[in-house]
């Protein structure tokens, strides 16, 4: 398997894929209420005294082939999801599901395989990367360590950075601070790749390049997603990017998510405040557009105490006392297409005044004369 | 601008800056001239390495003395600040100029409240009481908007959030009624949400107290919503100036234009970004001719071998390269079979 597997490193693959179990329509990745929270320990005996409340019951799906764009600001829980994702830190409780398979379960995918299959770049290129190894034989470990010879794993490196646009007899032998930093994250990528992975989770993989060059490693990315029929989970705060990039976008805000759907819809169309106003806080190229009103106050909460209720109320112009007392759900019913958002605006009769006529508007956005129902 | 039109806030004219050791010298600043009037907002737009926090820790005096070689002039309200020693050097940062930087956790002093360390430097400038400073502390944290301003004069600053800390670093900058605001990317460590409130309250702020501002960027979108001019520098030159609507709506600049052409709008979904090609150059081996030149699509053998001059457009509006005026042309013609 891994003789075959090594081989076809240059190759591309094909839509239907050979490993595919579940069909076209089995979702890539389900997670189901993934949970993960941090003690923080202290006094004499370091006891438990607090908890912080990464990523509090977090469910979506990832379907074969798109690209599902996760935003949020600092200490949302992005990357704590992305590293749950990849198991590097086990879920206190949730379950994850790839393409049909249990991960970490009794019968089930195990970690080690999965791993296999879903690849991560991160989001500093040069601490992911061995400073005391040649940038080809970081590239080439990954299929060292799943069973591959030195040869054919140096062979599929070499190829690899090829793809990637490196030349491999100038870059291939040298070490991670003799490149730039687009190079570097270049290098990552292949890294990722030379698994040859199912899904690349990409944790702000762009996020500390300059300008050109993240334009640069964003068509590499695209291209790369053709080639080897990839499905991307792309983490960023850069709002554009994620709508550059993205088919479906999920909203996080302090471990819960707040809105998920098409990409289009929640941005022309965003449901949730939180998302609405992360929108207007994009700044626009035109000197003669400028926001005068800041659309948010004050900073997101510190998740250690986040607010009872709604955790976005503190900061919402729409809270009222229901969002205070009860925790807004995210609809699970609208289908792996759908677009959700976890709003008492949203719901009909949750008991905040503006609930009846969102939720009417939701329910019959084109025919306003069938909306009595 | 106000009536002061003939002394300029900051006039810096040829400003070179070298770093020097044993194993090459790195050109980061190469003949950098600016001009900043006194209430004007001017954005140095960059990407890493382009020379830009170089030039404002110049005009601080915030290098290293016996390792970055400075040289040309920089002037200061009149002042000329390489002339400055000692006390007078003291006196100058904070008094006449401050600056603002990216990382405030790491400006702030962690041992000290914020509180402490407004007053301490409110004494230190005009030598009033302790208790004063802390007076004129509450006053500032008020200006800056932070909310309950009374209890935060005593956190610590790993006790704030990011954005208030950066609020703190600006009340801490403006302690002095500085003349001159410097702004090392302040708001690229901020998030979304809370950027759009920092951009804001300083371009509010600096209004209202008709200071002069140097605000270095690599984001269009930061200059776009806080610059009344924009310099943009590549390779330790500027290679162009100009108002920010002239820069940003018409860009002259072959590198300005692939800045502008290479930044990430949501409506290019499905088709590749017009990347510019290649990475910037080495600083310690520029090439001789136009430091773009190797990444520029309009550069012929020309632009190779020598440096471009400083062509001037109209009122402080200049671009540096041979082909201003048939970049747009070759532009257009480029556009049109799209």
């Amino acid at each position: 398997m891994d003789m075959t597997e090594t081989k076809s490193a240059l190759s591309s693959v094909s839509a239907d894929d050979a490993r595919d179990r579940g069909g076209k329509a089995q979702p890539m990745l389900i997670a189901r209420g993934l949970q993960k929270h941090f003690p923080i320990t202290g006094g004499i005996l370091n006891r438990t005294v607090a908890r912080i409340r990464a990523v509090d019951g977090v469910s979506f799906t990832v379907m074969k082939g798109e690209t599902l764009g996760v935003v949020g600001e600092s200490g949302c829980g992005k990357s704590t999801l992305a590293r749950l994702l990849m198991h590097l830190i086990p879920p206190d409780s949730g379950e994850l599901i790839f393409d049909g398979e249990a991960v970490a379960a009794k019968d089930g995918l195990e970690v080690r395989d999965m791993r296999r299959l879903m690849q991560m770049v991160f989001q500093d290129s040069y601490s992911s990367l061995n400073p005391r190894m040649p940038v080809e034989d970081s590239i080439a470990y990954g299929q060292i360590v799943h069973g591959a010879s030195n040869e054919a794993a140096k062979q599929a490196a070499r190829a690899l950075m090829e793809k990637v646009g490196l030349d491999p007899n100038l870059f291939g032998p040298r070490y991670p601070h003799e490149l730039s930093g687009g190079q570097k994250q270049r290098i990552n990528i292949a890294r990722a790749l030379v698994l040859e992975p199912r899904v690349v989770i990409l944790d702000e993989a762009v996020s500390a390049l300059d300008k050109s060059v993240e334009a640069q490693v964003l068509n590499l990315l695209r291209y790369l997603k053709d080639v080897f029929n990839l499905t991307y989970v792309f983490i960023s705060h850069d709002l554009n990017v994620v709508q550059y990039v993205s088919d479906r976008v999920l909203v996080m805000y302090l471990g819960e998510v707040v809105e998920i759907g098409p990409v289009d819809k929640i941005y022309a169309n965003p449901k949730h405040p939180y998302t609405a106003a992360l929108l207007a806080s994009r700044l626009s190229m035109n000197p003669d557009d400028r926001v005068n009103e800041p659309p948010l106050i004050g900073d997101p909460p510190n998740p250690i105490n986040p607010p009872s209720g709604c955790r976005f109320r503190t900061r919402c112009e729409f809270a009222e006392k229901i969002c205070e007392i009860e925790t807004p759900a995210l609809p699970q019913d609208v289908g792996p297409m759908g677009h959700a958002c976890a709003c008492h605006m949203f719901v009909a009769k949750s008991g905040h005044s503006k609930s009846i006529m969102h939720a009417a508007e939701d329910v019959t956005p084109s025919s306003p004369a069938e909306s009595p129902s | 601008m106000t009536t002061e039109t003939k002394t300029p806030l900051v006039s810096v004219r040829d400003l070179n800056v070298k770093f020097v050791s044993r194993e090459a010298t790195v050109n980061a600043v190469n003949d950098v001239s600016l001009t900043v009037q006194h209430g004007e907002v001017l954005c140095i737009i960059g990407e890493s390495g382009s020379g830009k926090s170089v030039s404002m820790r110049a005009l601080m005096r915030l290098l290293p003395e016996r390792r970055a070689v400075i040289s040309g002039k920089l002037a200061v309200d009149g002042q000329d600040v390489l002339a400055l020693k000692g006390k007078e050097l003291a006196a100058f940062r904070g008094g006449e100029a401050a600056m603002i930087f990216q990382e405030p956790m790491t400006a702030l002093d962690p041992v000290y409240t914020v509180g402490h360390q407004i007053a301490e430097t409110v004494r230190r400038h005009t030598g009033c009481s302790f208790e004063e400073g802390l007076a004129r502390a509450l006053e500032l944290l008020e200006l800056v908007k932070v909310p309950s301003a009374k209890r935060r004069l005593n956190a610590f600053p790993h006790e704030l959030s990011g954005g208030l800390r950066q609020r703190a670093m600006i009340a801490l900058a403006l302690s002095c009624r500085p003349k001159l605001l410097l702004a090392d990317e302040p708001t690229t460590a901020l998030d979304a949400t809370v950027q759009i409130q920092v951009l804001i309250l300083m371009r509010k702020l600096q209004q209202e107290l008709g200071m002069g501002m140097i605000f270095v960027t690599h984001d269009l979108g930061v200059a776009a919503e806080i610059a009344d001019r924009v310099a943009v520098m590549y390779a330790g030159r500027i290679v162009e100036t100009g108002t920010v609507q002239e820069v940003l709506t018409d860009p002259k600049h072959p590198y300005t234009k692939g800045m502008l052409s290479s930044t990430v709008h949501g409506n290019m979904r499905g088709q590749d970004i017009e990347a510019i090609p290649g990475s910037p150059p080495d600083l310690r081996a520029l090439p001789t001719g136009c430091s773009f030149g190797p990444r520029c699509a309009f550069a012929d053998s020309h632009c190779l071998e020598q440096l471009p001059p400083e062509v001037m457009l109209g009122n402080d509006r200049l671009a540096r390269c041979f082909k201003v005026d048939a970049a747009p042309a070759a532009a257009d013609a480029g556009s049109v079979p799209a």
